[in-house]
């Protein structure tokens, strides 16, 4: 690649710049077909990402701000968008780099080494929560036990615990994300797909946390959640990574490959090379039926309470991922997927079975307690110390 | 040298996990033939065009998985992304671009994880 297009001889140029008008064109714009010069490109994608902070009110100065970092094209690009636009505009944001270890050989290992030389790039501390340690189970560990279906339930479960618990450990008030709009518009998709509309309401959001007026019965904490990237298309991510030659990771997870966000991601390529606003036109979808679902009072949900084993934020009396995690522990794996009322009363039959008695005095008292807080109600850092106890149930 | 045996040299870059369907090579120096179709007589050729370029690419260079880099029409599978000497293909004319000797055509994959 050096030089090869240097050395032909130069022509008349071709394709200007749609702004500079004086430097040949690199990249037509997804979302408006503009055509522009590598440096009027980063500088109007950087300028977009910087909007949509300052629009959305995403920070306050001083905030303490974790990137949730995997090494791939994503969060390797809004670790250094964030790092640029924070010394750029001075939000004075305290940024860490915040990576979860799932613990798959030959595909995180590789993509935290990445992270790691992100971290040094780009000047920025890092830690790295794993699965084997938060719940004594890595994703080798579950697949080896459960096989390669379902699989991806207690990744996905896992991780948004490991990401508050890790965000809890670096105190912070934010996570940030690099979810940009082609993962919205998939996931918006999806959850029409799957009838989820408390998860169609929130995959829109750009910012949130449960103090907000959706309270959609989903398992999360009161650390506030953003995705600066929800306007930014994918292609212009990967250009951005490519023309600032940033280093990151691009292998399929190996326990993955076929998932049904696959399914929905093609279908909206194809959709998109019919119709270019297709992404957008999506997006707005889900955000015009969130907005008629929260306008909808009988789709109300349930209050918030704490998990009586973890004390993660959870709508249950057990959090999803320590119900996924007795199923483990108990070598009935099943009992955290599908229905959830269904696997709940499962679960509770084989408590009866097994003689244990309910929690449900206990989670009623947590319930009370934390009711009326206004304090970071999930896990606090005393509770960490019980991670340790916490997936190897003694009574099992 | 007679038209059917002329080639261009051209350097195809893969990135994205693409690479990954090329045994692992980011780069390679391939001579492509510089008119298609091969078996058409001298007169019925064209000049080598992209779109020859990556089924010629799917039959002679992709080691893995041809599903995906070809996609409909002829093109590559959507969500790859393509330069051609540096520059969205989309702006050259995409798959009815012709090729140069000396060119680089660049296949990056946005289908992998963020």
């Amino acid at each position: 690649m050096p030089g090869a297009t240097d050395t032909k001889p130069t022509k008349p140029l071709k394709n200007p710049c749609n702004l500079c008008q004086s430097v040949r064109a690199i990249l037509k714009r997804p979302k408006t077909g503009q055509q522009l010069c590598k440096e009027c490109f980063f500088h109007v994608f950087e300028t977009e990402i910087h909007n949509t902070i300052v629009d959305n009110k995403l920070f306050n100065k001083g905030d303490r701000v974790a990137i949730g970092a995997s090494g791939g094209k994503d969060s390797t690009v809004l670790a250094y968008v964030m790092k640029l636009l924070n010394d750029r505009y001075s939000y004075e944001l305290d940024l860490v780099l915040l990576s979860i270890d799932e613990g798959i050989t030959g595909y995180r290992d590789d993509s935290l080494e990445t992270v790691k030389r992100n971290r040094d790039q780009y000047q920025i501390p890092l830690l790295i929560v794993s699965y084997k340690d938060l719940y004594g189970w890595s994703m080798d560990d579950i697949v080896k036990e459960i096989g390669r279906k379902n699989n991806c339930t207690f990744c996905g479960v896992f991780r948004r615990q490991a990401l508050d618990r890790g965000a809890i450990m670096l105190n912070v008030d934010h996570i940030v994300t690099g979810h940009n709009a082609d993962d919205i518009a998939e996931t918006v998709l999806m959850n029409i797909l799957r009838g989820d509309l408390p998860r169609l309401q929130r995959c829109t959001s750009i910012i949130t946390n449960d103090t907000s007026e959706d309270s959609s019965g989903i398992e999360t904490s009161k650390i506030l959640r953003s995705k600066p990237f929800k306007y930014t298309y994918e292609k212009e991510i990967v250009m951005y990574a490519y023309f600032k030659k940033l280093d990151y990771f691009s292998t399929e997870c190996i326990y993955s490959p076929n998932a049904y966000r696959g399914h929905a991601r093609i279908f909206l390529k194809d959709l998109e090379a019919v119709r270019r606003t297709a992404i957008v036109d999506i997006i707005h979808s889900g955000e015009a039926l969130s907005a008629s679902v929260q306008a909808n009072e009988s789709t109300k949900l349930p209050t918030m309470a704490n998990c009586t084993r973890c004390g993660y934020i959870s709508s249950n009396e057990l959090c999803k991922a320590c119900l996924l995690l007795e199923g483990l522990n108990k070598g009935l794996p099943q009992l955290g997927i599908g229905h959830t009322t269904k696997i709940r009363r499962m679960h509770e039959a084989a408590n009866l079975a097994s003689g244990l008695s309910s929690p449900a005095s206990l989670s009623s008292a947590v319930a009370d307690g934390s009711a009326g807080e206004k304090v970071k109600v999930v896990t606090h850092i005393k509770d960490l110390g019980q991670l340790e106890t916490m997936p190897t149930l003694a009574s099992v | 040298m007679s038209q059917s045996d002329a080639t261009l040299r051209i350097e195809l870059q893969f990135s994205g996990g693409m690479e990954l369907l090329f045994d692992n090579q980011k780069t390679i120096h391939a001579k492509v033939p510089a008119s298609f179709p091969l078996d058409g007589s001298a007169e019925n050729r064209h000049a080598a065009t992209i779109r020859d370029l990556i089924s010629w690419t799917a039959s002679n260079l992709l080691k893995e998985r041809p599903e995906l880099f070809i996609g409909a029409d002829g093109s590559v599978r959507s969500g790859i992304l393509v330069l051609v000497n540096g520059a969205d293909w989309e702006l050259e004319g995409e798959l009815e671009y012709e090729l140069e000797d000396r060119d680089e055509i660049v296949f990056i994959s946005t289908l992998h994880g963020g």
